[in-house]
């Protein structure tokens, strides 16, 4: 197996090679008679990013055929062995009526226990805070068992705290999954390509000009969100959407959407500006079950609608053109996708604010655990429920209960994954 | 893309393509930067003229010409004429570093702002206010120094990649500014007295220009406008791709360094003087290219002018807006400048420069 996998790959780094090398060539052609080198890339970029770029379906593939043609510490034998591997880990259910499920062991075992550790790190967070709780008096505290002052701190003070915190991070982590995809790049994630501006801006806007309630906030970012996404949808519309417009339209709205934001900040009397900071940051200070029943009422729809689309999703990733021949209605399924995250994405940063970072973190490290190719939306939806959950008792442990907000630690971690993440895919000649 | 003397002989002339002979060409160029200079001139008078009190064209000439000490002389003297100046050479600065950055990373969508050396500067400058306890501008000006350089290193590190497309640059410099920005979000929560001072200073202003201000960034500025505008000639061996650019006898990591600090010094210096001022760095080269064609040097001539005039418009219209209060000015010009920027993103091709 090991001869003919070497022979195997070495004819693909062969054909690499020849294939960097006409692209060297035209590329110098398009140099001297002045044109840019990267005009024929960025002509196409939806068709490269199929193959080329991260996030694509192609990816595990790709990356196995080039390694040994790019980095010189490459181990030839390692991509075969571990697609031996990967075939192994799927299998399908089948029921004597001819019903079929392809089931990925590893993305089901990987989702499974993100689950396990997100409850876990729940109920240790709600132990956590000025009147710590052991792990089993909040599990029986939960199950209605508990003595009464327990129940009261359990039940009214901190699992909305801790239900937010859960939904929230779901909600982003899956809406990231779905820009990460649509965008074909991992760092094409809500928060940076403006719609976490677009729902700062209207809930600023209620905090600074109207002074509003909690929940007028919450309201004025969701609308926010939605306008912002609406209009980077028509705007980036030209005969259809394509990833890198999109991405790019985002840019520039989210450029102007924090001007206003800063403007809106600037015009505050200071203990507005405090407290709009804070929003912006993203908080689960304070959140009760106000904030719950929205979210979860959101998710419960929202989900179904976007575990319903999935495969259309995994199926664009191969490019529009393959995706349609497959039966896929493209811009149907592009415009649900794009609703159900924009509104995800609002809904979440009405009740936690913008917290930064989730959306962009989670797809991309549910995917390195799964290693399965295609948006895994389901670990991105968990991971993004751990991370959150996580972050926030760190920011609680290391800061003090109500200290700090979360989108600090958030933020911070985020930052140094995004320059770990840069490097990388420098290094692979993605970036 | 033959590269066209600017004044003098006609020596390469027989390369060139273009229909008007290159004499004229170079003529009308040199016509149209005079008029841009005439037009960059009455924004001037317009920006010490308007604002919350507006003062009549005779008396600002008054109070330049012959001081005397009236309100109005003072209002002329100490706050309108340090802040137009201000705005002229931040404003130089800006288009310059954009000018530069673009022809550098080949990238069309390249632009101090978006690609986060901004952020860069505006991360150093508050850290050094809030931990270091920094107060003075010429303190931090070099911790502004600083930040752009890192980022502008990493930003040329990533597209100096091949696969480095204009896409990718500016999602990269988007999140980088993202990861900045909250960065500087969290220090303003731990320390409210910087938020009060901060908040003002990270939309991007130039309303707290006075000549202490200008004194002390005007030096890095100067220098770091004049080392770019030396630079056309090797930028433009570059714009032609490296190997051809070896061919022609250009040095290119010497200009590749230079340029790097002359980005660095242009928007540290802007960015310390008067807080992120996003989008003139992009506007204005596309606007020139339109008028010069692709000459790197006429390029940059006419960014240094045409730049100051935008940003100034900017700081006007700011001023008319919302009077008797200000918008500050990088809100205006990021308000004019992301449509063009989604504009730029629409067209078909996106990558002509």
């Amino acid at each position: 197996m090991n001869a003919h996998a070497k022979a195997h790959t070495s004819a693909d780094a062969r054909a690499k090679r020849d294939a960097m090398a006409k692209r060297d060539a035209v590329v110098q052609q398009d140099a001297v008679t002045g044109e840019l080198g990267s005009t024929g890339e960025t002509g196409s970029t939806g068709e490269v990013g199929a193959t080329g770029e991260v996030g694509g379906a192609a990816l595990g593939r790709s990356r196995r055929s080039a390694g040994p043609a790019r980095t010189p510490r490459a181990r030839p034998e390692r991509g075969p062995k571990s697609d031996a591997r990967t075939r192994a880990r799927r299998t399908a259910l089948r029921t004597r009526g001819g019903l079929s499920i392809r089931v990925d062991i590893r993305a089901t075992i990987v989702g499974l226990t993100l689950t396990a550790a997100a409850l876990a790190m729940g109920v240790v967070l709600i132990g956590t805070g000025d009147y710590p709780i052991g792990f089993v008096d909040v599990v029986r505290t939960l199950f209605g068992n508990g003595t009464i002052a327990q129940d009261y701190i359990v039940n009214e003070l901190r699992l909305p705290r801790v239900l937010v915190a859960l939904l929230v991070g779901a909600s982003l982590g899956l809406a990231g999954a779905i820009f990460q995809s649509l965008s074909r790049n991992p760092l094409g994630s809500p928060d940076v390509i403006g719609f976490g501006q677009g729902s700062a801006a209207g809930a600023l806007t209620v905090i600074v000009l109207f002074q509003g309630s909690s929940f007028q906030v919450a309201m004025g970012a969701v609308l926010g969100g939605l306008v912002t996404g609406i209009a980077v949808y028509v705007l980036a519309w030209r005969q259809g959407i394509q990833g890198y417009r999109l991405v790019l339209v985002g840019i520039g709205a989210a450029a102007m959407l924090s001007a206003v934001n800063g403007y809106l900040l600037t015009k505050a009397e200071l203990v507005d500006a405090a407290r709009a900071v804070i929003w912006l940051t993203g908080s689960l200070n304070g959140r009760d079950w106000d904030q719950v029943w929205p979210l979860l009422i959101a998710c419960a729809v929202l989900a179904p609608v976007v575990f319903g689309n999935a495969r259309g999703l995994r199926m664009l990733e191969m490019g529009d053109d393959s995706a349609y021949a497959l039966g896929v209605r493209v811009e149907r399924t592009r415009l649900v996708m794009m609703l159900a995250a924009v509104l995800l994405t609002a809904i979440a940063t009405s009740a936690a604010g913008p917290v930064a970072f989730v959306a962009l973190t989670a797809p991309q490290l549910a995917r390195r655990l799964t290693r399965a190719p295609g948006p895994n939306l389901l670990p991105a939806a968990c991971m993004g429920a751990v991370l959150l959950v996580t972050a926030d008792w760190g920011t609680q442990r290391m800061f003090g209960a109500d200290q700090l907000p979360v989108g600090v630690l958030t933020g911070i971690l985020g930052g140094g994954y995004l320059l770990w993440l840069l490097v990388t895919e420098r290094k692979a000649g993605r970036v | 893309m033959t590269v066209v003397s600017p004044v003098k002989s006609a020596a390469p002339a027989e390369a060139v393509v273009p229909e008007p002979p290159p004499r004229r060409r170079n003529a009308t160029r040199a016509a149209g930067l005079v008029a841009a200079l005439g037009v960059l001139l009455l924004v001037m008078a317009a920006s010490v003229a308007i604002g919350a009190k507006a003062i009549p064209l005779d008396q600002v000439w008054h109070g330049i010409a012959h001081y005397a000490g009236t309100d109005t002389d003072v209002v002329i003297k100490d706050v309108r004429l340090p802040r137009t100046l201000l705005g002229v050479l931040v404003g130089i600065g800006l288009g310059l570093a954009g000018a530069v950055m673009q022809a550098l990373t080949r990238n069309p969508l390249a632009e101090p702002g978006i690609l986060g050396v901004n952020a860069g500067a505006s991360a150093a400058v508050v850290s050094a206010i809030s931990l270091l306890g920094v107060t003075s501008l010429t303190g931090y000006v070099w911790f502004a120094f600083l930040g752009a350089a890192i980022v502008s290193v990493l930003v040329y590190s990533l597209g100096g990649s091949r696969s480095a497309t204009p896409v990718r640059l500016a999602l990269a410099g988007t999140a980088i500014t993202a990861a900045l920005y909250g960065y500087v979000q969290a220090v303003q929560l731990l320390d409210t007295a910087a938020l009060d001072k901060m908040r003002f200073w990270t939309v991007g202003s130039l309303a707290s220009a006075n000549v202490t201000v200008l004194k002390q960034v005007a030096p890095f500025l100067v220098v770091g406008a004049l080392l770019a505008l030396i630079l056309g000639r090797p930028l433009n061996a570059i714009a032609l791709g490296d190997d051809t650019a070896r061919a022609l006898g250009a040095r290119l990591n010497r200009t590749r360094i230079l340029a790097m600090v002359a980005i660095t010094l242009l928007c540290g210096a802007a960015t310390a003087a008067c807080g992120p001022i996003a989008f003139v760095g992009l506007m204005v080269p596309h606007l020139v290219r339109a008028i010069t064609g692709p000459d790197m040097r006429w390029t940059l001539a006419y960014a240094a002018v045409l730049s100051p005039v935008l940003l100034l418009t900017a700081d006007i219209i700011g001023r008319i807006v919302t009077r008797p209060g200000e918008l500050q000015v990088g809100v205006v010009t990021t308000l004019i400048g992301g449509p063009v920027f989604i504009y730029l993103v629409r067209r078909r091709r996106m990558a002509q420069l």
